[in-house]
């Protein structure tokens, strides 16, 4: 029963909602009210099992806190901002939106907009220790790399223009033409071939899930 | 209308979905004709997967060395495949992890995803004879912020330093963050993701990557399980129609003849 009954729920819940795919759903009344149940459902789930996240998280950094663990200061930090953003947010909003808020938003703004982008900006670095390691010609196809990427990279600035100028390379010739086509054939066709394949992995795991022959996301794999 | 004579009203079933629905049933066909063949006994034969066949060498390195290893699931939520995916995976190598008596670091973005995370994780060390060195704690929720989450796992890889770092799952810009931070601590890294504009960033700074269907086929070709392999088996069989219409559709097209994106269109 613990494993029927979830793999039933699944099985049906999959069923109508790869049937309500296929529906015109403003047209059918109970394909669109059941659709929209089982969506508004999945949003109050998520509220229900975010506070169990929540949970293990300030229980998780409490426990650090009581062993007395070396970097406790940050749990500290865990803590604090957590049950005080919290605060803010639950018994501060006055009106509809925590937009209004203006607690709140100060502390998204001057604490969770810079912070994001701290981490975002990290990524240029990220990017150029990457690249270095991708572009290194170690062999026939890193080589081959190498130049098309040097290609694209020259090929997508102006003066990618300018060098083709002053090479003389025109029309198909020219730096921002073989960018250009590097990018909408070969680039294009690798990527629709993998498109292909993760389209036929995807459907095929969620047929494997519906009909129960996958059952491991469940506790339940043999 | 291919379908109007099942209904009474032509406007039921959306017009433009009648070759996906085509293709769905066609596709659910061929795995139930390759389960069906699969438990009939027939040697279903897949390809080598580096990136899955070094699994057990990477767990195995963690555990010599002492060290903990890393599981990311990515950061989406559980309705995405991708995500069901990983966790598939999760399963198959935290009963490795469990025979090895390694420790697994499992952090989340997703509070449900840590849910049935927790369940997988649960029968995997059931599974494994060993359900009494789980340590629950280290299945965790961190944030729903992408960067937060990001800091976080990064902060993670260098104070615990593990062995192993398995990024599995659906990854946004993130990915080149996480898979630095983990080649920067010398972990040995295996990704898989079906985020296309990710794979390159994963290939430059993982070992292995596992690049769009793999992801999918990793939880049938660990677990070796004929019902689960089926479903590749029906995946190249469907990959080969799709060829034959390629290539019917090329020369048509060179004809002059392009009717074959009309009906594909829908």
């Amino acid at each position: 029963m613990k494993t029927k009954l979830p793999v039933t729920i699944a099985f049906l819940t999959g069923i109508f909602m790869a049937f309500a795919y296929f529906v015109e759903r403003d047209n059918v009344a109970w394909v669109r009210i059941l659709y929209e149940e089982l969506n508004q459902n999945n949003i109050v789930l998520a509220v229900f099992v975010l506070f169990l996240g929540v949970g293990t998280l300030l229980i998780r950094h409490a426990k650090k806190i009581r062993d007395r663990n070396s970097d406790s200061i940050y749990s500290w930090v865990v803590i604090v901002s957590t049950l005080a953003v919290a605060y803010i947010g639950l018994f501060q909003t006055t009106g509809e939106s925590i937009g209004a808020n203006e607690n709140f938003q100060w502390i998204f703004n001057n604490f969770q907009v810079p912070l994001s982008a701290t981490m975002f900006s990290l990524l240029a670095f990220f990017v150029a220790s990457a690249a270095y390691r991708a572009f290194r010609a170690r062999n026939t196809e890193a080589t081959l790399l190498l130049i098309a990427a040097a290609i694209v990279m020259i090929g997508r600035v102006p003066i990618g223009a300018v060098i083709s100028d002053g090479l003389n390379l025109t029309g198909s010739f020219s730096l921002p033409a073989i960018a250009e086509w590097i990018l909408d054939i070969p680039n294009t066709a690798a990527k629709r071939a993998i498109t292909i394949g993760i389209g036929l992995g995807m459907t095929a795991t969620a047929i494997k899930i519906i009909f129960g022959i996958e059952r491991t996301y469940m506790g339940s794999g043999k | 209308m291919i379908f109007n004579f099942l209904i009474s009203s032509d406007a039921f079933f959306k017009a433009d979905h009648e070759v996906t629905l085509i293709a769905c049933l066609l596709f659910m066909g061929a795995i139930l004709y390759t389960l069906a063949k699969a438990r009939r006994g027939a040697d279903l034969y897949i390809r080598s997967i580096p990136g899955l066949d070094a699994v057990n060498e990477a767990i195995g390195r963690a555990t010599e060395m002492g060290k903990p290893i890393l599981y990311c699931p990515g950061l989406s939520s559980a309705a995405d495949v991708a995500t069901l995916a990983s966790l598939n995976i999760l399963g198959r190598v935290a009963q490795r992890v469990a025979n090895y008596e390694s420790r697994l670091i499992v952090p989340h973005r997703d509070p449900i995803v840590m849910t049935v995370a927790k369940e997988t994780l649960k029968d995997a060390y059931l599974q494994a004879g060993k359900p009494e060195i789980l340590n629950e704690e280290d299945n965790f929720f961190i944030t729903e912020d992408q960067f937060g989450y990001t800091a976080a796992v990064n902060g993670i890889m260098v104070r615990e330093r593990p062995a192993t770092v398995f990024l599995q799952g659906m990854f946004f810009a993130e990915s080149l963050l996480l898979a630095e931070t983990g080649n920067s601590i010398g972990a040995i890294q295996i990704a898989g993701t079906d985020a296309v504009h990710q794979l390159p960033f994963f290939v430059a700074s993982c070992d292995y990557t596992l690049i769009g269907e793999e992801l999918y086929a990793a939880g049938a070709y660990l677990s070796k399980a004929p019902d689960l392999m089926s479903s590749l088996k029906a995946a190249d069989l469907i990959k080969g129609i799709l060829w034959v219409l390629i290539v019917v559709g090329l020369v048509l097209t060179l004809l002059g003849n392009a009717s074959i994106f009309e009906v594909f269109g829908k």
